[in-house]
């Protein structure tokens, strides 16, 4: 059976059943990181000191992921206007361009939680590094859910544009939304960890 | 392709080269906010100035992201819906560790 409004409209909802979906999927999202945002408050104003994000965090590096996520936003966006401009290889080069930030961003993590369980700092190593390696840890198993999702929308997945473009801009616009709520995520991580 | 793929993209029959220049006009705005925040650190303002300048400038660019690239600024008023309800119960969770620290319950313990 075919999976019914994923390119018409609803006449009760005025959607396609993807739209809707994928954003109860990031209500709920919203609800999972603003209990460790509560959290994040909760333990910090409770506890005795707090040292500042940047006397222990590496906010170049931070920066420059802030600076490739939005830069990927753009790009995941640009993905989608191309699709509905009908250029399906320009699409090709900005979802690739896209997936290669998400990749960038994981490396320059990789290089920061290197050098930070290079000098002993753990998740276990107090109450800042508990909630810093849990909130980034978090977020960057999105990006990378976000660039699996992405990664087949630009190989396998792509098949589709041949035989049901509208669909495939669709499931391309839904992906860009999870791409840019993880995006707007970081947005607020970055300067409570890093920058207060 | 057919030329009706556009309208037919069920809620963005658009003008999409517009849309494209401001998708650019918000990346730069984007980035011109980013170096405020970072700068503004550097002035090592009393914490709840720095606290209350990081958290606008992140919600400005927060919206920024929401209304352009999430296309929150034109969406269907179901969307409106679901999201008002996961901003009061957002505010809810927010507001709970504030409720329990006025109580100074975990404070006294």
């Amino acid at each position: 059976m075919d999976i019914p409004y994923t390119v018409e409209v609803r006449r009760d909802t005025g959607l396609t059943n993807g739209k809707i979906g994928i954003w109860l999927f990031l209500a709920s999202e919203v609800m999972l990181f603003g209990a460790l945002f509560a959290s994040y408050i909760l333990i910090r104003a409770g506890s005795p000191s707090w040292p500042r994000g940047d006397t222990i965090l590496n906010v170049p590096l931070a920066t420059f992921n802030t600076i490739v996520l939005i830069l990927s936003s753009v790009t995941m966006v640009m993905a989608w206007a191309s699709l509905m401009r009908h250029r399906f290889g320009t699409f090709r080069i900005y979802m690739g361009a896209t997936i290669l930030l998400g990749f960038v961003f994981l490396v320059v993590k990789y290089f920061e939680y290197g050098h930070k369980i290079h000098l002993g700092l753990y998740p276990s190593s107090g109450n800042f590094f508990a909630v810093y390696y849990t909130l980034t840890g978090l977020h960057m198993h999105h990006v990378i859910g976000g660039m699996a999702v992405n990664a087949w929308l630009w190989g396998p997945g792509a098949k589709l544009w041949k035989t049901n473009p509208v669909w495939f801009t669709n499931r391309v616009e839904h992906s860009g939304l999870f791409w840019h709520f993880v995006d707007l995520v970081w947005i607020f991580l970055f300067p409570t960890l890093y920058l207060l | 392709m057919t030329s009706d793929h556009a309208s037919m993209t069920s809620d963005h029959p658009v003008d999409i080269d517009r849309q494209v220049r401001i998708y650019i006009t918000v990346f730069v705005a984007l980035m011109i906010l980013t170096i405020v925040t970072v700068a503004v650190s550097y002035l090592h303002l009393p914490m709840a100035m720095a606290v209350t300048v990081a958290l606008v400038v992140a919600a400005v660019k927060g919206s920024l992201v929401a209304c352009y690239f999430m296309h929150l600024i034109a969406e269907k008023k179901l969307i409106y819906a679901v999201l008002v309800l996961t901003v009061v119960f957002f505010v809810v969770l927010l507001a709970l560790p504030v409720l329990t620290h006025s109580n100074g319950y975990w404070i006294d313990e």
